[in-house]
């Protein structure tokens, strides 16, 4: 069947096809609902939980749960966004993010996602964790400091590249992390290469191309041009 | 007795403000005096107290306080208290001031590692030892944010926050608004 289905999102009618997710409708119509984990090219991850609305008022994530006739969807309310900067909050304190001295500033999610929801401060006490930097692949430089577990370089290096590059292990808030799968545990002993999908997927600073950094002037780039939710699209880079 | 009143209204009281730097490097005050003629406009409002650009040693009583940086000493504790028991409102201005910043790119190193590195061991560095005067204040373990010691009013992110947008927080506050920040000025870098 492929009947056209309306959803409501913030009072606004969303078009949908049966097993479609509320974030895979409300994104082809080009409505921006926040998230980190969720890439359009991927099997939903469901992490983050930036993009949780309230579904006929109750909570769910929109990049998980399949549109339904009828629903009615609340999104970008007072109350759900600050639910979201906390989450940001959280982020921005268990990592070590710098963004004046990052790469991917400007083209960051994660930083164009908390300007989105008005971030001001990080609220809680900084974590601060010790984590490691890998500079040994000549083409690529992995700085997990960044890393927000959104697991798209996995995902992308399993279902694109077939390499298997990237895996999600260990327990913990300090000890989960992303590995790289080699005996050394260094990305200069897998196959990777910068043409891999896994090389431009990270929405975040970690996996950063090597001589290319810092390219695109302040002002210029990405999410200095518009804001996030005016770049809605249904394939990103 | 019935001579007439002046009812000239008299200007309002000019708000105090007091900027300091702490574990920071002048940038967002370099940015600050960037706001060029709106200067002119500000003093009209304002007066300065304790700031790098009044030389004065310690902060009276004043509507707003303006920190740079973040903490990485004991005098910066000293410092930071006495703009938050004096101050109204307290604004953290900076990268440095709200995650810390640069100076905070020590925190997973340890400490007396890092003195001995730059002060002692490394050839290319100083080789004098440990500066150990006691006039130095102590360096603190790790850097923090202003907000893990005072409670803190206001957030002005930026490396340094652009003129632009430390002109909108001061004509925000003095209109007596909450201070917003839309795209453009609302930088983490």
């Amino acid at each position: 069947m492929n009947a056209i289905n309306i959803f409501q999102l913030d009072g606004e009618d969303i078009p949908f096809r049966q097993g479609q997710t509320i974030m895979q409708a409300a994104t082809r119509h080009g409505t921006y609902i926040p998230h980190l984990c969720w890439h359009p090219d991927f099997s939903p991850y469901g992490s983050c939980k930036l993009c949780t609305v309230k579904v006929n008022g109750r909570f769910g994530s929109a990049c998980t749960m399949e549109a339904q006739p009828g629903m009615e969807v609340e999104n970008r309310t007072a109350e759900l966004d600050d639910k979201r900067r906390t989450l940001l909050q959280m982020f921005f304190v268990e990592g070590n993010h710098f963004c004046p001295s990052c790469e991917k500033s400007g083209g960051c999610t994660l930083q164009a996602t908390a300007y989105e929801l008005k971030m001001m401060s990080p609220h809680f006490d900084m974590f601060y964790p010790d984590r490691p930097v890998d500079a040994s692949h000549p083409d690529i430089l992995l700085d997990f400091n960044r890393c927000i577990m959104c697991g798209l370089c996995v995902a992308a290096s399993r279902e694109v590249d077939g390499k298997n590059v990237f895996a999600m292990g260990g327990r913990g808030l300090l000890g989960r992390r992303v590995h790289v799968s080699s005996e050394s545990g260094k990305l200069a002993d897998t196959d990777f290469a910068v043409t891999d999908r896994a090389a431009s997927i990270c929405p975040v600073g970690v996996i950063l191309k090597k001589r290319k950094g810092f390219a695109v002037p302040i002002g210029e780039r990405k999410y200095d041009l518009a804001p996030i939710s005016e770049q809605v699209k249904e394939s990103t880079p | 007795m019935n001579a007439p009143m002046n009812t000239a209204p008299s200007p309002p009281r000019k708000l105090r403000v007091a900027t300091t730097s702490l574990a920071g490097c002048f940038g967002c005050h370099m940015s600050f005096l960037d706001i060029d003629e709106r200067l002119i406009k500000l003093l009209d409002l304002i007066e300065f107290d304790r700031s790098p650009l009044t030389d004065i040693k310690h902060c009276g009583p004043c509507d707003l306080g303006l920190i740079e940086g973040g903490i990485c000493n004991a005098e910066n504790v000293h410092v930071l208290r006495e703009f938050r028991s004096h101050c109204k409102i307290l604004v953290a201005v900076g990268a440095c001031a709200i995650n810390g910043g640069l100076p905070a790119q020590r925190n997973h190193l340890d400490l007396r590692d890092v003195l001995e590195e730059v002060y002692q061991t490394e050839h290319l560095l100083g080789r004098g030892g440990i500066p150990n005067d006691p006039e130095l204040p102590l360096p603190l373990n790790k850097v923090h944010p202003i907000h893990e010691v005072v409670k803190v009013d206001y957030f002005l992110p930026g490396c340094p926050p652009s003129a632009d947008a430390i002109w909108k927080l001061l004509t925000d506050l003095l209109a007596g608004r909450t201070p917003t920040l839309g795209h453009g000025l609302l930088h983490y870098d």
